[in-house]
């Protein structure tokens, strides 16, 4: 084997792995029981646990149908909203975190809007977390779930109407279900990307432990103020991790 | 009674599809054609699921052409049956009365009694990747008929399965198709199918009804080199004066005796076992005579095609005993001789 290509590729493998091994020495082992349950762990990783999913939530009501338009329609600037889709990809989380707050912020155009007609304010709540995490997330489902709808054989849709079913059954009872493995792929995955959400969530949402303080922000806090608590949670997020990759081993980790 | 009366017109960028049909109640009619003739865009089409850009569709006189596919009152086999995959055969069955808004037992019912008349009772719970090509080809028979559609659409209904299970199904959908009180439409390519299923073939090439009649009549005079060759004979046009018809070969005029007396243009079509072959001249009658290059020597079944170029190109059968000792070969020589009686002609 030539050595040029395996020693960086070894460097490369301790590069990843090297940090997390780190992190498992470090852990206060014997002291992780009741760190666990210190209440402020608690609450950052239920906040974590329910914004994340709220977010998820959001995306598959909105995300599932812009993929859907995305995969089975035509229209013109079709690709330039496939682009704006995946600007979140690529852009900063705190860019992200401030154009909402330039949006949906107090003095922003929807947020003056909303504050004055409802008496809504979304910043530096637990819904602005959710917004946030959202905001991040989406085009991991979008994605995900256009490229299952594009790999579905729209013969079988056809066969549907046929058969006398209308466009809304036909999504209903042949697309979604035969898109299900692809959904459930997308929204594992931006479940993820919405639990490990930092810049976004900080800037739009700040720190309040217990309303908008979810795990990232807790432990970015705690390595400041009480490190081996920062290593506790870490733990705890790089656990779920390993959970959601082992969930969906079958369609990234094997190769073909 | 007509069930069916359409003309459809569908224009591609290279390619028009400009075809009338009919189908009367309880008749299967196949449309039989080479690839890319415009079956399946026809059968698109009548299901709704291709707009016309001309003509018209009516069932029972009622139009339907501009109907959307699930207004229809249309059922389709497609041609790998497209069967839901996460669904049951049972509940890819009642897939078509819910939509109805059959309740969902009521549906069931109906489902397991129609998957029952297809012989497939015992399987109502297994997905379809867990039946078999044939079983598969009967659920979507099942699907397709227990919406009691008034046309019944079938797209290549047997090319998908073996030749065993084939032949199987053939019997079994002819048996069905005679109990379906609508009109079929079947599209095939394989000429078998066709004349088993089928009371009348439409034969369509390049978009357009080239040739129409029962399978027996289609195959006994057919009028194009399409179908001649499906059906297995040689075909040439000419100019008949009695029993004489004089085709235009292409080292000058070819005279033969047919069995029939006709006037002006007219097919002559022989079956290639009607040509025999001798290495010298024959004597008798100079008519059904003509001098022959062999091109091509294949087995087909038990027989020996040998195809010949000269005047006339033609095919012709003869026993491997005869190849043997003609001592025939690519680029011998030979007399063909063609028997009158088995020569029929028609008018063009």
């Amino acid at each position: 084997m030539p050595w040029v290509l395996v020693l960086p590729a070894v460097l490369g493998l301790a590069f990843l792995v090297l940090p997390l091994a780190g992190l498992l020495i470090r852990a206060p082992w014997s002291t992780l029981g009741t760190r666990l349950g210190e209440p402020q762990v608690l609450e950052a990783l239920r906040l974590s646990l329910v914004t994340s999913t709220l977010a998820t939530a959001l995306c598959l009501v909105l995300g599932v149908p812009l993929a859907w338009v995305l995969a089975r329609t035509g229209f013109p600037g079709r690709g330039l909203v496939r682009a704006l889709v995946t600007v979140p990809l690529v852009l900063p989380p705190v860019v992200g975190g401030v154009a909402l707050l330039l949006v949906l912020g107090r003095r922003g155009i929807v947020g003056r809007w909303l504050e004055s007609a409802f008496g809504v304010s979304l910043p530096f709540t637990t819904a602005g977390v959710v917004l946030a995490e959202a905001f991040v997330a989406m085009p991991f489902l979008v994605i995900s779930v256009e490229g299952a709808l594009r790999g579905a054989d729209p013969r079988y849709e056809e066969a549907a109407a046929t058969l006398g079913a209308s466009r809304w059954t036909i999504f209903r009872r042949v697309t979604l279900p035969m898109v299900a493995p692809g959904i459930a792929a997308g929204a594992i995955l931006c479940w993820a990307r919405a639990l490990g959400e930092f810049g976004a969530t900080i800037t739009f949402a700040g720190n309040f432990p217990g309303r908008t303080q979810t795990m990232p922000l807790a432990v970015y806090l705690a390595l400041e103020t009480d490190p081996e608590a920062a290593i506790v949670l870490s733990l705890v997020l790089l656990t779920v991790s390993v959970v959601i990759l082992a969930a969906l081993r079958d369609r990234w980790v094997s190769t073909p | 009674m007509t069930v069916l009366d359409a003309h459809l017109t569908v224009r591609r960028r290279d390619f028009r599809l400009d075809l009338p049909l009919t189908a009367a109640a309880g008749e299967v009619v196949a449309l039989l054609g080479p690839n890319g003739a415009g079956k399946t865009t026809a059968l698109r089409a009548l299901a709704g699921l291709l707009p016309l850009d001309g003509g018209h569709i009516r069932l029972d006189g009622e139009p339907i052409g501009a109907l959307p596919a699930e207004r229809r009152p249309v059922g389709v086999v497609f041609q790998d049956y497209l069967l839901f995959p996460h669904l049951s055969a049972l509940e890819n069955v009642a897939f078509g009365p819910r939509c109805q808004g059959v309740p969902r037992r009521a549906a069931r019912e109906r489902a397991a009694g129609w998957l029952e008349r297809v012989g497939l009772g015992e399987h109502l719970a297994k997905k379809p990747r867990a039946l078999s090509g044939g079983q598969a080809q009967r659920v979507a028979l099942a699907r397709a008929l227990v919406t009691e559609p008034r046309l019944l659409l079938l797209d290549e209904p047997l090319a998908a399965l073996d030749a065993h299970t084939r032949l199987e199904i053939r019997s079994a959908l002819r048996r069905h198709l005679a109990g379906f009180a609508g009109a079929t439409i079947l599209v095939t390519h394989d000429p078998l199918d066709a004349m088993v299923l089928a009371d009348r073939l439409v034969v369509v090439e390049q978009g357009r009804m080239v040739q129409e009649g029962p399978p027996a009549e289609v195959a006994r005079h057919p009028r194009t080199d399409y179908v001649a060759r499906l059906v297995g004979l040689n075909l040439y046009r000419g100019r008949a004066h009695g029993h004489t018809v004089t085709l235009e070969g292409d080292k000058g005029p070819v005279r033969f005796d047919a069995t029939e007396a006709l006037e002006g243009e007219v097919f002559v079509a022989f079956a290639p076992s009607a040509v025999a072959l001798y290495r010298t001249r024959p004597d008798g009658s100079p008519r059904n005579r003509w001098r022959a290059r062999v091109e091509t020597i294949e087995r087909h079944g038990d027989r020996i095609r040998v195809g010949l170029s000269g005047p006339l190109p033609a095919a012709a059968d003869v026993t491997p005993g005869a190849v043997a000792e003609l001592g025939l070969a690519e680029g011998s020589e030979v007399w063909a001789v063609l028997k009158a009686a088995e020569t029929h002609a028609y008018p063009a």
